[in-house]
């Protein structure tokens, strides 16, 4: 049963993935500007228009465009960016990197963050401590991580300037890193130097992204941690006398984190989502950054090539999620 | 027991006044902005340019809020910033919720074939990042004022698709729809009569949400100068400006994105405010 349920899931995410290319395509293929118009130099003969457009098959019909695009990209191909003039998977690629280790840094201070919240809360149950972190909780959780990131600035990079509130490393380190996962290779090399840099510049991009996460986290893990303190088995533990920390942490907390992990994979995708206005906001150079530069510069290969990528990662984090889900699950496992 | 419900019940009071409070101001500002304007928005006075707000040495009497490095009066360019903001949250809020909320009445209630294409829609829609999507339509269509309204209705029907079609799904299995039938009333007859009011009020408070969301979404397109023109006055065209002259006049950036922390943060309590009070679904 699991077996079908995987390859069900893995259907349902190619096709998915191929309604995504097609909208793209279709959507990126309306646009009114003609692109190959921008490349020319003023006074192009209407030959050397025809010859660019044949060169990037924009002489076809776009179900025409679509079947060979496709096929490219079966093949690894994902065309040539019209800007910088280099394939689109390696510029892409290059940047994937520098996203990655945003997302993740953001997804590790949310579950520090919104754990905290959660098990304070519970700790705190009743008191107007836990009235605090309520309204905390709801305050972070209405606002988006565009205006956490202006907040961010303002506080730490102007007020009190304590943090980097732009780009990904000092100019005179980005000779030193032989890979582009800056943060994994400068702990791997132990570098202390570059991984303080690094960090002191990615720490408030992604805090920004890590607050409305941190907020749902907290908000449902305490949720569910209410809901059980109440069973028979935790009013056991306690009868048995084990102290408050010991009830929620080793009792209550394992049994109430399942619906929180479903609900990280799928806000992981969202916070994903928002590092494209956060790299722009703080000239990070990832995917987003390079996304808006490439929809600015109406680079249509780049641009489809970001968006697939960024659908990729984001059906690719579902279906794991779920994949985990029914694995972690037993009631699910034998369903 | 009874005491904290009866604080809980006083906060929610609190907060639905606070934010309903602000966003009325806030539409006045904007219907008056012509009227009650300082300065005209648009006027550029280098002799007056980054002076500083009323409380500050150096700043001129009228200036309230000080002007930016153009001379342009930031308190009037607010003001009618909020025209834009609300114009956008309103048409779009309300375009996107008739789309959404029909789409996923259509399928939670009608299920079937519907039910199987606005799903499978609804799932590429997910793998697309909003905020990319948002910009890529942007560019397609060019910049402006209906592109960005466009853009979030394109984007966001799932929003209400999604969430409608799951509670059309759960009313259409209760036994009043399946009476209303018996009764001899046609299905679409019962979408309309018996689904659609119960699914009101969760429709009322996603439109309140979406409504925040726009705004925002308006004042990042503007931040990366996709909205309308440059000189128009948004909210997120001021931020950007400010955010380049942050360490010279950090006013053109703090109030425009104070005021809009404040709408974002109002919508949103207001949409909360409402589901506790109205919707036993969402709660």
């Amino acid at each position: 049963m699991l077996l079908r349920r995987i390859l069900t899931r893995l259907l349902t995410t190619l096709v998915t993935l191929l309604g995504v290319s097609v909208v793209v395509f279709v959507v990126i293929r309306v646009v009114p500007g003609n692109p190959i118009a921008m490349m020319l130099p003023p006074g192009a003969t209407q030959a050397d228009i025809d010859r660019l457009n044949a060169l990037y098959g924009f002489d076809r019909s776009i179900a025409e465009q679509y079947v060979i695009w496709l096929g490219g990209v079966l093949q690894g191909d994902f065309g040539t960016s019209i800007q910088a003039r280099q394939p689109v998977l390696r510029l892409v690629l290059n940047r994937l990197p520098a996203t990655l280790e945003l997302s993740i840094m953001a997804l590790v201070i949310a579950v520090v963050l919104g754990g905290f919240l959660a098990l304070t809360g519970t700790r705190l149950r009743g008191s107007r401590g836990e009235g605090a972190i309520d309204v905390t909780n709801g305050m972070a959780l209405s606002v988006p991580d565009f205006l956490w990131g202006l907040v961010l600035i303002l506080v730490f990079g102007v007020l009190w300037p304590v943090f980097h509130i732009s780009g990904r490393v000092s100019p005179q380190y980005i000779q030193e890193f032989t890979t582009n996962f800056f943060l994994f290779e400068s702990v791997l090399r132990l570098r202390l130097d570059l991984w303080l840099d690094l960090v002191s510049h990615m720490l408030m991009p992604a805090l920004a992204l890590a607050i409305p996460l941190a907020a749902i986290i907290g908000q449902l893990l305490k949720q569910s941690l209410k809901e059980t303190m109440h069973l028979d088995y935790v009013t056991l533990a306690r009868t048995k006398g084990y102290r408050e920390n010991h009830v929620i942490l080793r009792e209550a907390l394992p049994n109430a984190v399942l619906p929180t992990l479903t609900l990280i994979g799928v806000q992981f995708t969202f916070l994903i989502g928002g590092t494209v206005i956060i790299e722009r906001l703080f000239s990070y150079e990832g995917l987003g950054n390079m996304a808006i530069d490439a929809v600015i510069n109406r680079d249509l290969p780049l641009i489809q090539g970001i968006v697939i990528l960024f659908a990729v990662l984001f059906t690719a984090i579902n279906l794991i999620v779920d994949l985990l889900y029914a694995v972690l699950n037993p009631r699910l496992r034998h369903a | 027991m009874l005491d904290a419900r009866g604080l809980v019940r006083r906060r929610l009071g609190l907060r639905l006044w606070l934010s309903g409070g602000w966003l009325l101001l806030l539409l006045f500002a904007a219907l008056l902005a012509p009227w009650i304007a300082p300065h005209n928005p648009l006027e550029q006075d280098l002799f007056t340019s980054r002076l500083p707000p009323f409380w500050m040495p150096g700043a001129e009497p009228g200036y309230w809020l000080g002007t930016d490095s153009l001379g342009r009066d930031v308190l009037s360019r607010i003001m009618h910033g909020a025209r834009i903001a609300l114009i956008v949250a309103f048409i779009a809020g309300t375009a996107t919720m008739l789309i959404g909320a029909t789409l996923g009445l259509i399928a939670g209630y009608y299920r079937g074939w519907a039910d199987i294409v606005i799903s499978r829609l609804i799932d590429i829609w997910m793998a697309f990042p909003p905020v990319l999507f948002a910009i890529l339509l942007i560019a397609v269509m060019g910049p402006g004022l209906t592109s960005v309204i466009v853009a979030i209705i394109v984007i966001d029907w799932t929003r209400f698709a999604r969430v409608v079609r799951a509670e059309a799904m759960t009313q259409g299995a209760m036994d009043y729809v399946a009476s209303a039938r018996v009764a001899g009333q046609r299905r679409l007859g019962t979408m309309l009569t018996e689904i659609l009011p119960n699914v009101l009020p969760t429709i009322g408070v996603l439109l309140t949400l979406e409504m925040g969301i726009a705004v925002i979404v308006e004042a990042i397109l503007s931040f990366v100068n996709l909205s309308i023109s440059t000189d128009a006055p948004t909210w997120g065209g001021m931020i950007a400006e400010g955010r380049l002259a942050i360490h010279q006049a950090w006013w053109v950036l703090v109030f425009p994105l104070i005021t809009l922390f404040l709408t974002v943060l109002s919508f949103s309590q207001l949409g909360e405010g409402l589901k506790d009070r109205y919707d036993p679904v969402l709660r």
